[in-house]
C-alpha cells in the first residue's frame, strides 16, 4: 500500500469555555487517507467532522486549540509554523467548500479567482491562464465557459457556483480534495449531477477525496470507504458496505434508520435526545444516554475502537447485538387518509402570484409588469384530515402558495376558500375565526421564535387571542401543550435561545396547535433539522395531525419527508403544478416527467443504489413565459408544442392529473 | 447599468428641486422679509417700498420663486440684501475656502482613517486596536471647540509653531490661508477620522470572519493579498457612506470650527448672514448644503455600485 497522504493522529481539538474548562470539540482522531482513497465522514451537526475537515488543511476556526496530535499531508506537519503550509493549502490539497455562493469573493469575477488559484499553485506562464481557467470551467460541465469568465458569484445559480468552486480546487492539480458539505442547499436534480462530476473526478485522476457530510446517501454515492462520528470521536469505520449494510454501532444503525426512504410511506425512526454538549461526555460511550442497548459499563470504562462483527472498526461494548440492530422503523406502514367523499376544507382556485411590482414608469403608463407570474393558476382541494404534500425544487413556488393561503401575499387573480367561504387575500382583513383556523410552521424556529420572549409568553399569544384564557387556565393549557410535544413544564420559562433546534420546532409546533386550526402550513418545517431530529419532530406533528384530525399542507423540496406524511402529493415545477395525485400512485408510478426526473435523482444510503440523472443540467432564470414549465430540461420533450402550447391536464381518475402534452397512455407505457 | 445610473441622477435633480421650493417656502413663510430684516427699524414707508422693489420683492411669490430658480440654474442667486453685492460672488469665495479646508482635511483623513480601521480590525483587541478605538471615542466625544481651544493652547500659545486663527481675507490667495489652516485641519481630522475609523474596523472584522476570507486562506492566498483584494472591497462599503456623510458635513460648513479659527468659509458665513437676517444669501446657502448633500450621496450610491457588483444587476424583488 501506498504511504499515507493526510495522515492525522491522535488529533484533540476544542476550546476553552468561559468557566475556564476544556470542551474538547475532537477527541483523539486517528485517521489516514491514501492516494486514490475515497472517505466519507458522516455525522450530525456538533460532531465535529467540519473541525475535522479544516484540521486536514492546517487551519483552526477562531477560538479552537490543538489539545493534542498532529496532523501530517504528505509527511510534512500542517501546523508547523512557516510558508510551506501556505503552498500545500489550495494546491496539493484543495478545499470544496459548503456553500460556494458564500466562498466565493463577492467583489471578484470568477475568473479572477480561479486565476489566482492558478498563480498560486502552478508554474503555468500568464499568458495562457485565460485558456486554461476556461478549460477548468469545462471541465466541470459549466456550460459557456468562455462567457463566465467574466460573471461574478452572484450572477450564478447555487449549483453553478459549486461548480465553480470545484473547477477552483481543481486548478492546482491537487492530490486530495477535502469536500464539506459540497451538495448542502443544492436541488436534489442539480445535487445527483455534481455527485456524479465528483464520482468522475476521483475516478478520473485518481485524486483522494475527504468527503464530509451529514448526508448519508451523498456519501453512498461517492466514498469507498466511510467514518462516522460521534461527539467528537470516531464510533465506526469501514467500507462504504460494511458501515451501511451491517453497522455495528447503534449510532451509525439509528442514524440510518433516521432516514426518510422513498420505498414505503413509513415515518423514519427517531433517534431520541441529543448529543452532548462538548465537554459534557462522561468517560464511558458518549452515545449511552440515547442508547438501547447501553448498560452501566458503557457509561463507566472507555471504550476503545474495536474490530467489527461485520468488517471494519466499531467503538462500542456491545456491537455483537448492535449489529442486529433494525435499519428502518418496523411500525406499519401508513394508511392514506382516504375521504373522497368529504367536502373540502380548503380550496384554491386559480392562484396566481406575481412578485414584480411594476415600476414608476409602467404605474404612470398603465403597463403591467412583463416577466410571467412566479405562481400560476394553482388549484388544489385539502379535505378534512388529509395531509397534501407540496414537493418541488428551489423556485417551484411551494413557499409562495403557503404564504397565499396565509394570506401573506396577495394574489394577482384567484381565491381561497374556507369550508365554502372565500377568504380575503390579506391576512389584515381576515376574521379571527380564520386566522385561527388555519396555523403556519415555518422553517427556522430560530427566526420564527421571537428570542426575547419566554416559551410561556409564545404559547400565550394564541391562547389569549383565540381563547381569551387568562391567568391558571392559560398556564394550565400552555404547560398541556408543551406535554404534548414531549416537553417538561420546566420549558415554559425558557428562552429559545436555550433549547436545541429540534426543540424550537416543537415549541414552534405546539404554538400552532395552541389555537386548535383545523389546518396547519407546514413550509420545510425539518429542513433545519439534524436528520435524527427530524425523525422526531415528523413523528410528532403526524402524531398531533392525526389525534386532532387536523388538515395539513406540507411544502418539502425532500421527496423522502413528503413520502412518510402526505396522502396526497402535488409536484410543483417554476410555479405550475406537473402531477397531482394519491401519494401511492405518483410515488410508485410517476407519470410526469418531471416527476420522475425528481424520484430518479433521491439518492439512498445504499453503496449500490444508482440514481437516474434524466432532467437536463440546465439553469432556470425564471418561468418560460409560453408552453410547458419544464421544457428546457425535459427528457421527454415532444418538440414545437411544448414550447408554445401550455399542456393539457389529463385526468387518469382518483385525482390524479397530469399537466403534460404526451398522451397518458404513453407515459403510463414507460413508468411500468 | 445606465438605467441605474440615470435614475439616481433623474431623482438626485428631483430631491434638489424639492429642497429648493422647501426652503424658498420657508424663508417665504418667516414673518416680515429680506427688506424688513435688513432695514430694520427704519423699515417703513418709501424706503421699504423702494427695497422691495430693488429685490423684486413686490411681486407674488410663485414668480419670485421661479425667478430665483430660473437664476440659480444660471449660477445667479441675486444679491445680498446686507451688501448689495452678488451673492454668486460672495458665495464663491467662501465656497473656494471651504472647499480648501474640507479637501485638506479629506486627503489627510481619509488614508489615515482607513489605513487606522483596517489595522485595528485585523488586530482586533490588541494594544494599537485598544489605543485606537479608545481615542477614536474620546475624538468623536470632545466637542470640537473644546479640542480647537486645547490644539491652540499647545501648538500655537504653548510651542508657537502655527497659528492660532487664520487672518487671511475671503477672497485672498490660496497661500495665504497657510500655516494658519493646519490646527482647523488637525481639528477636524480627529473627528472624521474617529468616526471612518471605527466604521471601518467594525465592517473588517466582520468581513475577515466570512466565509469568502476563509476559502481564500485555505486557497493558499498570502494574508496581504486576501486583505486587500477579497475583504477590503466588501469592507469598505459600509464606510462608503459614512464618508459621504463626513464630506458633506465638511463641505456643508463646519460652523464651529470656522468661528473658532475665525476661517472665511461657508459655516461663518452663514451664522454672519443668519446674524445680520441677510434673507438672500441665507437661501442662497441652504441650496448650496441642498445640492452638496445631494451631489455627495449621490457620488456614494455610484461608489457602492461600483464597490458590490450584486447591487448593480440587483432587481428590486417583493
Amino acid at each position: 500500500m501506498s504511504a499515507a497522504l493526510i495522515d492525522i493522529a491522535d488529533l484533540s481539538i476544542g476550546f476553552t469555555t468561559r468557566a475556564g474548562a476544556l470542551a474538547p470539540v475532537l477527541r483523539h482522531i486517528d485517521l489516514t487517507v491514501r492516494s486514490g482513497e475515497t472517505i466519507g465522514i458522516v455525522g450530525e451537526s456538533g460532531s465535529g467532522k467540519s473541525t475535522l475537515a479544516l484540521a486536514a488543511m492546517g487551519y483552526l476556526k477562531p477560538g479552537l486549540n490543538m489539545l493534542g496530535g498532529t496532523v501530517r499531508f504528505a509527511g510534512q506537519d500542517m501546523f508547523a509554523p512557516g510558508a510551506i503550509v501556505p503552498r500545500i493549502r489550495g494546491g496539493r490539497l484543495a478545499l470544496i467548500p459548503q456553500n460556494a455562493g458564500q466562498a466565493l469573493t463577492p467583489s471578484m469575477r470568477i475568473g479572477a479567482q480561479i486565476a489566482e488559484a492558478l498563480r498560486l499553485h502552478t508554474s503555468l506562464p500568464t499568458a495562457v491562464h485565460d485558456a486554461r481557467v476556461i478549460d477548468l470551467l469545462a471541465r466541470v460541465r459549466l456550460a459557456a465557459p468562455s462567457e463566465l469568465v467574466a460573471r461574478y458569484p452572484h450572477e450564478l445559480s447555487g449549483g453553478q457556483q459549486q461548480r465553480v468552486a470545484i473547477a477552483m480546487a481543481l486548478a492546482g492539480e491537487p492530490e486530495a480534495l477535502l469536500l464539506d458539505e459540497p451538495t448542502t442547499g443544492l436541488d436534489v436534480t442539480t445535487q445527483a449531477h455534481v455527485l456524479e462530476l465528483l464520482r468522475d473526478l476521483a475516478a478520473d485522476t485518481g485524486m483522494a477525496m475527504v468527503y464530509v457530510s451529514h448526508d448519508l446517501g451523498a456519501i453512498a454515492r461517492v466514498c469507498a470507504s466511510i467514518a462516522v462520528m460521534y461527539a467528537g470521536e470516531i464510533v465506526a469505520e469501514g467500507t462504504a458496505r460494511q458501515v451501511l449494510r451491517t453497522p455495528a454501532h447503534p449510532y451509525a444503525s439509528g442514524l440510518i434508520a433516521a432516514i426518510p426512504v422513498l420505498r414505503a410511506p413509513r415515518l423514519p425512526r427517531p433517534l431520541e435526545g441529543r448529543p452532548p454538549a462538548p465537554g459534557a461526555a462522561g468517560p464511558g460511550c458518549a452515545f449511552a444516554p440515547r442508547c438501547a442497548l447501553a448498560e452501566a459499563a458503557c457509561r463507566t470504562s472507555p471504550i476503545g475502537l474495536v474490530p467489527a462483527p461485520g468488517g471494519g472498526h466499531v467503538r462500542c461494548r456491545r456491537a455483537e447485538e448492535a449489529i442486529h440492530l433494525p435499519l428502518r422503523n418496523e411500525g406499519p406502514l401508513r394508511t392514506p387518509h382516504d375521504d373522497n367523499a368529504a367536502t373540502s376544507l380548503l380550496r384554491l382556485d386559480d392562484i396566481t402570484v406575481r412578485y414584480a411590482r411594476p415600476s414608476l414608469w409602467q404605474q404612470i403608463t398603465g403597463q403591467h409588469p412583463s416577466a410571467p407570474p412566479v405562481v400560476d393558476g394553482i388549484a388544489l382541494d385539502l379535505r378534512p384530515g388529509e395531509t397534501i404534500g407540496l414537493v418541488g425544487e428551489s423556485g417551484s413556488g411551494k413557499s409562495t402558495i403557503l404564504k397565499t393561503i396565509a394570506g401573506l401575499i396577495a394574489p394577482l387573480r384567484g381565491t381561497t376558500s374556507l369550508t365554502g367561504t372565500t377568504l380575503a387575500p390579506r391576512v389584515a382583513q381576515r376574521p379571527v375565526g380564520a386566522l385561527r383556523s388555519v396555523q403556519l410552521i415555518f422553517q427556522n424556529p430560530d427566526e420564527s421564535l421571537n428570542p426575547r420572549q419566554t416559551i410561556a409568553t409564545i404559547l400565550a399569544q394564541p391562547l389569549s387571542l383565540y381563547f381569551g384564557l387568562t391567568g391558571a387556565a392559560l398556564q394550565a393549557r400552555a404547560g398541556e401543550l408543551l406535554a404534548q410535544v414531549r416537553l417538561g413544564p420546566h420549558y415554559l420559562e425558557r428562552l429559545p435561545s436555550q433549547l436545541s433546534g429540534g426543540e424550537k420546532q416543537r415549541v414552534a409546533i405546539a404554538r400552532a396547535f395552541a389555537a386548535d386550526p383545523d389546518i396547519v402550513l407546514c413550509d420545510e418545517v425539518t429542513s433545519a433539522l439534524d436528520v435524527s431530529v427530524q425523525a422526531a419532530v415528523l413523528a410528532l406533528l403526524d402524531a398531533l395531525r392525526r389525534a386532532r384530525g387536523t388538515a395539513c399542507l406540507f411544502v418539502s423540496h425532500d421527496l423522502g419527508v413528503v413520502r412518510a406524511l402526505a396522502d396526497r402529493v402535488v409536484v410543483l415545477y417554476q410555479g405550475r403544478i406537473c402531477e397531482t395525485g394519491p401519494a401511492e400512485t405518483v410515488y410508485t408510478t410517476p407519470l410526469h416527467p418531471y416527476t420522475e426526473a425528481l424520484l430518479g435523482a433521491v439518492l439512498e444510503p445504499d453503496p449500490d443504489y444508482t440514481p437516474r440523472l434524466l432532467a437536463a443540467d440546465v439553469i432556470e432564470q425564471g418561468p418560460p413565459a409560453r408552453g410547458c414549465p419544464f421544457q428546457n430540461r425535459c427528457h421527454r420533450r415532444l418538440g414545437p408544442e411544448c414550447h408554445t402550447v401550455t399542456p393539457p391536464t389529463q385526468d387518469l381518475g382518483d385525482g390524479h392529473l397530469v399537466r403534460c402534452h404526451i398522451p397518458f397512455t404513453r407515459l403510463t407505457e414507460t413508468a411500468l | 447599468m445606465l438605467r441605474l445610473v440615470i435614475n439616481r441622477l433623474l431623482l438626485g435633480a428631483i430631491t434638489v428641486a424639492l429642497a429648493s421650493a422647501i426652503i424658498f417656502g420657508a424663508v417665504e413663510a418667516l414673518p416680515g422679509d429680506a427688506c424688513v430684516a435688513v432695514l430694520q427699524r427704519d423699515a417703513v414707508g418709501q424706503r421699504l417700498e423702494n427695497c422691495r422693489r430693488e429685490l423684486g420683492l413686490d411681486r407674488p411669490a410663485l414668480t419670485r420663486y421661479a425667478h430665483w430658480a430660473a437664476g440659480a440654474l444660471r449660477g445667479d442667486l441675486g444679491v445680498s440684501a446686507g451688501s448689495g453685492k452678488p451673492i454668486a460672488t460672495l458665495l464663491g469665495e467662501r465656497l473656494r475656502n471651504t472647499l480648501l479646508l474640507a479637501g485638506c482635511t479629506l486627503a489627510v483623513g481619509i488614508p489615515l482613517a482607513l489605513l487606522l480601521g483596517v489595522l485595528t480590525g485585523l488586530r482586533r483587541d490588541g494594544l494599537l486596536d485598544v489605543v485606537l478605538s479608545t481615542g477614536g471615542i474620546l475624538a468623536m466625544t470632545v466637542p470640537e471647540f473644546v479640542s480647537a481651544t486645547v490644539l491652540i493652547f499647545v501648538f500655537s500659545i504653548g510651542l508657537g509653531w502655527v497659528p492660532g486663527i487664520v487672518l487671511a481675507a475671503p477672497g485672498a490667495p490660496i497661500g495665504d490661508f497657510f500655516p494658519g489652516i493646519v490646527l482647523p485641519v488637525a481639528v477636524l481630522t480627529m473627528v472624521m477620522t474617529a468616526h471612518i475609523l471605527r466604521t471601518v474596523r467594525s465592517s473588517i472584522i466582520e468581513v475577515m470572519a466570512s466565509d469568502f476570507v476563509r476559502m481564500a486562506t485555505l486557497k493558499g492566498v498570502r494574508r496581504a493579498r486576501i486583505v486587500w483584494r477579497h475583504a477590503l472591497p466588501s469592507a469598505l462599503l459600509p464606510a462608503v457612506n459614512v464618508i459621504a456623510l463626513t464630506i458633506a458635513w465638511l463641505l456643508g460648513g463646519v460652523v464651529v470650527v470656522e468661528k473658532v479659527f475665525n476661517y472665511p468659509g461657508l459655516g461663518r458665513f452663514m451664522i454672519d448672514s443668519i446674524t445680520e437676517r441677510d434673507l438672500p444669501v441665507v437661501q442662497a446657502l441652504a441650496l448650496l448644503v441642498a445640492s452638496v448633500y445631494v451631489t455627495i450621496n449621490l457620488a456614494a450610491d455610484l461608489l457602492t455600485l461600483a464597490l458590490d457588483p450584486r447591487l448593480r444587476t440587483h432587481r428590486g424583488r417583493g
